[in-house]
């Protein structure tokens, strides 16, 4: 981007952010702008001192705008796989808090600011900077095309990175609106929304300016899930701040129509961000990686239709025997049963990909996290249409095993599918002949799956339980258990859950380690999976 | 459309397309995919029949089956009513005396009020009513008020000291740091613990014995066993509400903390009082 324009946005940003920290209705808006002062401050030093002024004229490769736009994505790619440790290292502490109370510290570290840094960092950190990493590298390469909008690629990867850790620090300062994966208050979801129509430009913009005839699938879905993304962010977050200066801000809906616009954004959130634009990532990087043909070009188009036209319907389902109105609670569970075949139809796109070269299961330990990927995203796509039907969910609301089944799809699907293409993405972005280990690819499959099993399984019981326990009456009518009792039976599980997380994060630090020196050009020496050992001769 | 192109592995064609590397092969959809779908579609369907489903411009369909979640609530309420045999109007209508005496009434009102109990009275009390500092153990003799019915459902229903019910129960012990120099507090906490048990120095006994007299009998008895009609603990028992030791000793004459018990007829039934009496009543202290 223009160094001027950067610089110019950089300090009057800050300023402003000053202005805002002096002028602060309450405290923690001030604090807020103060936070944000630091970072625009530190950031304007950062491209200053980057500047090079030795000869405008001079071409550097920097400048060169003939091939594709790779180095927004090698940040990307790096910022996912940070966001990532973060987030399942956060995860493991709130799993911790769960079993063991004393570690809620207060103020900034109780459970009620951290379980939101979780999530968030899981979703939107992790997984955001995953779909934007992966979504700039596929859009270039299936449209032969380089990104549109020149610099503006920066900007939506600076101010997506500025967006996390606004919404992060406020968490911990106790800033939320309380909407569930919508927490972070007005000022930084208007900040979002700025920086989501500038990747909808450059995504879009690429897409118009294509040098292949057809769009390809995978772009399908990465549209779907930026456009619908925006429409839901909006939506939801209408409000009107109390002050142009403070932090409060009050929702433009309010009792039922409130709890169903809630849901309609939380389950669409799981929809066209963690369901959509994954299948996006499914699209490219199985059929790379496999390199085998997509298996169906008609599944996919009906697939895709169907499973947009679905989702938008089931939120209700979250909100089953409550206030909102039977026919509304109706239509949410159809829909959601009507939804199970269009989510399969990836599945099956996905698995099928592999007909001709199911051998590389064995073989390639990078297209075997791809297929578990894909194996949790059947589960769990059809766990969720199980748990909206009504009866399921008078058991299973407000259980354990919504958390299981969330954590399935997170940690099964999106974290493997993602961890999958960075290891696809990494030795191609800084030019390396292979990964450093593939083995430590193999050991970050197998902590990961078990992991998730652990932590699936142990949720099951925990629910199912807890569930049960909820709704026991005695011969005379009246509740066996207290809340308390409920509360204190979920110990074992919950100690159980964390070691699941931990197995996971280990994965993740593994991953984290091999992609740091994959990147620095090392190759570990090992002999790669498949490949017959030195002292194994053949028979005769 | 793009040239004609056949995959050599499954020997199906491709749509003809190619994008950096990846093509796509033209299967058909899956059979049994298609055919769940429609049978979700078609299931789909026939349950927005039964049920109400589809909005209108005044209310929704109301479905073949007329359900409603409300009216499910509603019957399956009154079928738990009709279960329970009209039990509870036959105790709202007996006395706690009557109910302790009928077997049936008494059983049920113990299953009630322990029901009750873990909701509202465990926080405080304990799961076990066993209590802690600061919140008495229920399950002993060793009442502050009184441990018989009549005297348990007021404790219950009004409360201690909770401004907000007239009759709820009220003991005031004065702060003796405004009273009594330090030394005598230290004498008078000596005597105490000399009571039920050996005091760190004996000679302050004595003259704690006679502070104790002039300044606390009226209240807790010159025998230090505690008046019930004024809510002042029996200080001649091993068992202790709030306080640890001597030193606490002197510090509860001192300044004085006081609990505070809600007047439970404010959020719960009289029935539930009732049971809840019974419960408590059954512990073991009851009289």
């Amino acid at each position: 981007m223009n160094n001027t324009i950067t610089i110019g946005g950089l300090v009057a940003g800050a300023f402003l952010a000053l202005l805002g920290a002096g002028f602060a209705h309450d405290d923690l808006f001030a604090a807020h702008m103060w936070v944000l002062f630091f970072c625009l401050a530190i950031s304007t030093v950062v491209v200053v001192r980057r500047v090079d002024f030795s000869g405008a004229g001079r071409a550097s490769s920097r400048d060169d705008q003939s091939g594709y736009f790779d180095e927004v994505i090698r940040y990307g790619t790096i910022a996912t796989v940070f966001w990532g440790v973060v987030g399942f290292l956060v995860g493991v502490f709130v799993a911790l808090q769960l079993a063991f109370p004393v570690l809620n510290l207060e103020p900034f570290l109780t459970l009620g600011r951290v379980r939101p840094l979780h999530t968030s960092a899981v979703i939107f950190a992790f997984g955001g900077n995953a779909l934007i990493a992966t979504s700039f590298y596929v859009v270039q390469r299936t449209s032969r095309a380089r990104l549109f909008g020149g610099g503006l690629a920066w900007f939506v990867f600076w101010g997506y990175q500025l967006f996390i850790v606004m919404a992060a620090t406020g968490y911990l300062l106790g800033i939320t609106q309380g909407k569930e994966y919508a927490e972070p208050e007005w000022y930084v979801d208007i900040w979002l929304t700025i920086v989501w129509v500038a990747y909808l430009l450059v995504f879009l913009g690429t897409i118009l300016k294509r040098k292949e005839p057809h769009i390809y699938v995978a772009n399908w879905f990465y549209l779907a899930f930026i456009v619908t993304i925006a429409m839901l962010h909006i939506v939801n977050n209408l409000a009107v701040p109390v002050s142009f200066l403070g932090v409060k801000s009050y929702s433009a809906f309010a009792g039922v129509q409130d709890a169903l616009t809630q849901w309609w954004y939380g389950h669409n959130a799981v929809g066209f961000f963690l369901t959509a634009g994954f299948l996006g990532m499914m699209y490219y990087f199985v059929p790379k990686q496999a390199e085998r043909p997509v298996y169906s070009y008609r599944l996919s188009i009906i697939h895709f239709w169907a499973l947009i036209f679905m989702y938008i319907w089931a939120g209700p389902h979250h909100l089953h025997y409550t206030a909102l109105p039977d026919w509304a609670q109706t239509l949410g569970m159809v829909f959601s049963i009507m939804l199970w075949m269009p989510s399969w139809g990836g599945m099956i796109n996905g698995l099928m990909t592999l007909s001709g070269a199911w051998d590389k299961i064995r073989t390639d330990p990078i297209m075997r996290m791809m297929v578990m990927a894909i194996a949790f995203y059947g589960m769990s796509t059809f766990e969720g249409p199980m748990m909206s039907v009504k009866a399921v969910n008078s058991l299973s609301h407000y259980t354990d095993w919504t958390i299981g089944h969330v954590h399935s799809g997170a940690l099964g699907w999106v974290g493997m599918i993602s961890f999958g293409s960075v290891y696809f993405l990494v030795p191609k972005l800084w030019g390396r002949k292979r990964l450093y280990s593939l083995a430590m690819v193999n050991w970050h499959f197998w902590l990961a799956t078990l992991g998730i099993v652990v932590y699936a399984a142990v949720m099951w019981v925990a629910g199912i339980q807890q569930g049960l326990m909820w709704r026991e009456y005695d011969d005379q009518g009246f509740l066996v258990y207290s809340f308390a009792e409920t509360v204190s039976a979920m110990f074992p599980y919950y100690l159980l859950r964390a070691l699941g997380g931990a197995m996971y994060l280990a994965g993740g630090i593994i991953m984290a380690f091999n992609v740091t020196m994959t990147i620095l050009g090392h190759e570990r020496e090992e002999r790669l999976p498949g490949q017959a050992s030195a002292n194994l001769q053949p028979a005769e | 459309m793009a040239e004609k192109h056949v995959d050599e592995i499954s020997g199906v064609e491709t749509t003809g397309h190619e994008w950096d590397g990846i093509r796509e092969l033209n299967n058909p959809l899956p059979r049994w995919w298609l055919w769940t779908f429609y049978a979700c579609i078609v299931w789909a369907l026939g349950y927005t029949v039964l049920y109400p489903a589809w909005p209108m411009l005044t209310q929704a369909t109301p479905g073949i089956l007329g359900y409603s979640s409300r009216a499910e609530y509603a019957a399956e309420s009154a079928g738990a009513k009709i279960a329970q045999g009209g039990i509870i109007e036959k105790i709202s209508k007996s006395s706690l005396q009557e109910i302790v005496a009928n077997p049936q009434m008494n059983q049920f009102a113990i299953a009630g009020g322990a029901s009750a109990f873990k909701v509202n009275c465990s926080n405080c009390h304990g799961s076990g009513a066993a209590g802690g500092i600061g919140y008495p153990n229920l399950n002993d003799d060793d009442w502050l008020w009184g441990g018989d019915l009549d005297t348990i459902q007021q404790t219950i229903a009004h409360g201690i000291r909770d401004a907000v019910d007239p009759d709820t129960r009220i003991a005031d012990m004065p702060a003796f740091g405004e009273m009594l120099q330090p030394d005598e507090i230290r004498q008078v906490a000596a005597y105490v613990s000399s009571l039920t048990g050996t005091p760190k120095n004996a000679a302050l006994v004595e003259p704690g014995k006679q502070i104790f007299l002039d300044n606390c009998s009226s209240c807790h008895g010159e025998d230090a066993r505690g008046n019930r009609e004024l809510g002042a603990p029996n200080l001649a028992d091993a068992i202790w509400l709030k306080v640890n030791g001597e030193a606490e000793i002197a510090e509860q004459v001192r300044a004085p903390k006081h609990g505070v018990m809600p007047a439970w007829q404010a959020r719960l039934s009289s029935d539930t009082v009732k049971q809840l009496t019974v419960y408590i009543h059954s512990l073991g202290g009851g009289e």
